[in-house]
């Protein structure tokens, strides 16, 4: 039952997402913000445009949206609501769903490199060294929260989470940190990249999109708006407990979203971008407080004894 | 009645040199066929006889017996060489069509000859136990696979690619010698592997154990053993660097299984020992790929990434063995002994389609293609498949191996104790970390070799291969695609063979479910695709398409061919991070202030294997330096030489006097 209901949440989550990002970001900077749907409707109207190939490009490059829009939705199935499980579960989903999303990611490298543009070339190449780098980071956390909830799926990790030990509160909080952060990297949002520099040397992803129009372009935007609110769930997980009745649930899912999108519109308002050299070892740090999670976790599940 | 016939084909080899050039393939294929009718037959009854091992006495030395004792271990590595020689030999048709001209009867009998002599001893190595036969068909492999790396013999590079495995080949063999003696000397039984369970059984296994690994590890190519690879590789004709690198290196890792199943005693160290050079292999083995320009160079860096997949299961079983967590060890086992298989198909598919790119192109260097998938698009397909599997991605085979060996340790690392755990983190950091380079480094080749616009006058005159040369891919493609989609069928039957390692424990029918679960997300997954491509047709049916040159941010006059992004330039992001590893020195000339028109500029960058150059080049340069000084009583004159001798006799003499000897 919560999987249905979170599911339609999500989807109407992810729409309301980047207008929450622009009107905080609108207010903190004093600007008047926008109509929360406007983000939707610039994508409704892609809908309705020519698309433009260019002659460089092969079927790859078709291929590559459609790939990684369907990789995203189906990442979407794995998540768990709460106690509930998601669509499809069973042990060792959590892995599943990293390689899921990277193989969409491979499709999108290979679509940007597939124009022979320089610049697409450069926003592919960091898209790979980012993902590559941030990828223990996730897996680190995966493990430490399998160790302290003794299961290896995604919905029976989340919901032991709550019950075994009151010490687990001691990681959720850095766990929550790193899982913010690595949403961030794997959007292509501050400090990593700014999506509004507008200076393709120095962007990510929104330079490897340059070529892509119209219906393509859409489901992009939109893959990257649904991967915000599939990161922002799993952030819920960790701090909703499953036990509660369903409409509190959803209350506190729909908050820790909006939340959650208040919270990149200020990090990205107030936060200065990474100077672009500086990534590597930024995203190397939260590999590192992921271990730090690791061996807290082994000394909470008593394994690792100091004395 | 068998046996009989295995010797008559053995025999009948010797026809290729005697039939005309037009026929040779034909009848190496035909006795090709027959002779892997003949070993998959007692590969595959193995399984259906419910009996664990076949024995067939096959020849006798000197009243020496020596038989063919074909187990679950055995018959499982001679599926798999079936199926890669076999694709290997149909894809050689092709391939070596370019070279009819050039090349007379008699090389291509050798040739043949060769090819058909590596798969047969492939097969003896892997179900010979007596030590002096085994000994023999190693070296029958080796000599076999020395012929076919240098079949361009006329190419200087060639031969010393050759004769550099050549003697590496040797070096290892002189350590299986060694251990073999060294283990029937000490327990006083036969020379081979039955005399092992003996000596493991009174000895402490490690150094004997090490002694093998060395011997086996030069042929699997764990680093730092791997030099010979990246040389024999690119040298060696497409369809020889398949199968070398789809089976023939798989034979290394058989040995050390082999061995492993002797072994009952002390096996943690063995199993962190295996762990951690295995991984030191795959982390480096694609981080120095991504540095390489040669694309056979470069797939030979991954076979040495995905050995060290292969070795992180198999370290991590013996370590679920030693430390008593039976899940680890059956999913290690498992997983390692599934990625064997799947390598030997997405290697080869690899290395033939980079032949199928040569052959067109007429060079190696990726720096200098470019735009392929539109003139060549089924090979891009199947490179495209190769490459979404070796990077371990759903809904390939690579992804399954994997998938168990992570399953394994995620089970693990919840039973383990505080050594297990910390021993399960680092092969599953690494194993992320393995997957993720892969991944960039295949994003790289793939757009580099066909995406964009060409680089070279080569790359714009390539053309679609034949048929033929595209049918193994074809065969080699689907099985990846099952494997991927259906890896039930092909687990199950794999249990028998974790079995050897793990006692009565195998991987329980309970895990079929999950699996089916990720196919049913598999169709669901392609069912998405296609159904977003048909509402996309009707979307551009509404609005229309229009073609136009790639956005180059207002700026048009530069030419895509030159302003494109190169491999040099994809890699230099990983290499300010690990250029210990990648070893890249780049030279270039730069601007100086006072050019006011500036002159023409250049830039090159080159990797060197860094593991070659400390290991083999420093020393032996250092040596030949030392023995240099020692050359200078070599003058050539008699008198001279003449004195010498005199010296040596005053010298005795002296050391007589003075009672010295």
């Amino acid at each position: 039952m919560m999987t249905v209901i979170g599911i339609i949440l999500t989807l109407i989550l992810s729409v309301l997402f980047p207008g929450i990002i622009a009107i905080t970001k609108a207010k903190v900077s004093g600007r008047k913000p926008p109509f929360i749907l406007q983000p939707l409707f610039d994508i409704l109207r892609l809908f309705r445009k020519t698309t433009i190939y260019s002659t460089t490009t092969s079927f790859i490059f078709q291929l590559a949206p459609l790939v990684y829009f369907a990789s995203v939705i189906i990442a979407l199935l794995f998540i768990p609501f709460f106690g509930d499980t998601g669509v499809f579960s069973f042990e060792g989903d959590f892995v599943f769903f990293a390689y899921l999303l990277a193989f969409g990611k491979f499709f999108m490298i290979i679509g940007a490199m597939d124009t022979g543009s320089s610049f697409e070339g450069m926003g592919a190449n960091r898209e790979a060294f980012y993902s590559l780098l941030v990828e223990p980071a996730y897996f680190l956390l995966m493990g430490s929260l399998a160790l302290l909830s003794n299961h290896i799926s995604f919905a029976d990790l989340f919901s032991a989470l709550h019950f075994n030990t009151d010490l687990a509160y001691l990681v959720i909080p850095v766990s929550v940190y790193v899982f913010l952060f690595i949403t961030m990297v794997e959007n292509s949002r501050m400090p990593v990249d700014d999506p509004k520099t507008h200076l393709e040397l120095t962007m990510v992803h929104e330079v490897m999109v340059l070529d892509n129009s119209a219906f393509d372009l859409a489901l992009i935007h939109i893959a990257g708006w649904l991967k915000f609110v599939i990161y922002g769930t799993l952030i819920a997980n960790f701090l909703i407990n499953g036990q509660e009745s369903i409409l509190l649930k959803s209350l506190e899912f729909v908050g820790i979203n909006i939340f959650f999108a208040i919270l990149i519109g200020a990090v990205e308002s107030f936060r200065a971008r990474n100077k672009l050299a500086k990534n590597p070892q930024w995203i190397i740090m939260l590999s590192a407080l992921a271990i730090i999670v690791f061996i807290t976790t082994l000394i909470i599940t008593s394994k690792l004894i100091l004395n | 009645m068998d046996i009989l016939l295995l010797k008559f084909l053995l025999l009948f080899s010797l026809a290729l040199f005697f039939v005309s050039k037009k026929y040779q393939h034909a009848l190496a294929f035909g006795i090709q066929i027959v002779l892997i009718a003949l070993t998959s037959y007692w590969a595959v009854n193995t399984w259906l006889s419910d009996t664990p091992e076949q024995i067939l006495s096959f020849l006798s030395i000197y009243g020496h017996p020596v038989n063919l004792r074909i187990d679950y271990l055995a018959s499982f590595f001679i599926l798999v060489v079936n199926f890669t020689m076999l694709t290997g030999m149909m894809y050689a048709k092709g391939y070596l069509k370019a070279y009819f001209e050039k090349k007379n009867q008699m090389e291509f009998g050798l040739h043949y000859f060769s090819f058909l002599w590596l798969h047969i001893s492939m097969i003896l190595v892997c179900s010979i136990h007596d030590g002096y036969g085994f000994l023999m068909t190693w070296e029958l492999m080796s000599l076999a696979s020395f012929f076919l790396v240098i079949f361009e013999s006329e190419n200087k590079e060639t031969i010393k690619a050759g004769i550099k495995y050549l003697i590496q080949m040797h070096i290892g063999f002189a350590f299986l010698l060694i251990a073999f003696l060294y283990a029937s000397a000490s327990s006083n039984t036969g020379l081979g592997f039955d005399g092992l369970a003996l000596y493991f059984s009174n000895h402490a296994p490690m150094p004997l154990f090490l002694l093998f690994f060395i011997g086996f590890g030069i042929k699997a190519g764990f680093i730092p053993l791997h030099t010979w690879l990246p040389h024999a590789h690119p040298a060696a004709p497409s369809h020889v660097s398949g199968v070398m690198s789809g089976v023939m290196i798989k034979i290394g890792i058989y040995g050390i299984l082999r061995v492993l199943t002797y072994i009952h005693s002390d096996l943690l160290p063995i199993g962190v020992f295996i762990l951690f050079i295995s991984l030191g292999s795959g982390i480096l083995g694609v981080t120095i790929a991504i540095a390489q320009h040669d694309i056979k160079r470069l797939l030979a860096y991954h076979s040495i990434e995905n050995i060290g997949i292969i070795g992180i299961g198999i370290g991590i079983g013996i370590i679920g063995l030693a430390l008593h967590i039976p899940i680890l060890a059956v999913f290690g086992f498992a997983g390692g002994l599934l990625h064997i298989l799947n390598h030997s198909l997405f290697k080869s598919l690899l290395f033939y389609a980079a032949g199928n790119v040569y052959q067109q192109t007429h060079t190696r260097n990726i720096e200098e293609l470019g735009g392929l998938i539109k003139k060549m698009p089924k090979t891009a397909i199947l490179f495209l498949l190769g490459s979404l599997a070796i990077s371990g991605l759903p809904p390939f085979n690579g992804f399954i191996s994997e998938f168990l060996i992570y399953f394994g340790m995620f089970k693990g690392l919840l039973v383990g104790d505080l050594h297990a755990d910390i021993l399960i983190l680092a092969g599953f950091l690494s194993l992320v970390l393995i997957g993720g380079l892969a991944v960039f480094c295949f994003t790289k080749v793939f757009s580099i070799i066909f995406l964009g616009t060409p680089r070279s006058e080569k790359a714009k005159h390539a053309n679609e291969v034949s048929n033929s040369m595209l049918l193994p891919k074809l065969f080699i493609g689907l099985l990846i695609v099952a494997i991927g989609f259906v890896p039930t069928l092909f687990i199950q039957p794999l249990n028998e063979v974790v079995k050897l390692f793990t006692g009565d424990l195998a991987i329980p029918v309970s895990i079929n479910p999950l699996f089916y679960k990720i196919a049913v997300v598999y169709l669901l997954f392609v069912g998405l695709i296609i159904g977003l491509w048909l509402l996309r047709k009707r979307q551009q049916r509404k609005y229309d398409i229009k073609t136009g040159p790639t956005w180059g941010c207002a700026y048009e006059g530069a030419d895509p061919a030159i302003t494109q992004y190169t491999a040099s330039s994809y890699a230099d992001n990983l290499r300010e991070f690990s250029n210990l590893a990648m070893n890249i020195h780049a030279h270039k000339v730069e601007f100086e202030e006072t050019e006011i028109f500036p002159s023409e500029k250049e830039f090159a960058s080159h990797s060197s294997d860094i593991f070659e150059e400390n290991l083999i080049k420093h020393p032996t340069n250092r040596l030949l330096a030392y023995l240099e000084k020692i050359a200078v009583f070599q003058t050539g004159k008699l008198q001279h030489y003449l004195l010498y001798a005199l010296i040596f006799i005053f010298i005795i003499f002296l050391l007589t006097v003075f009672k010295v000897i």
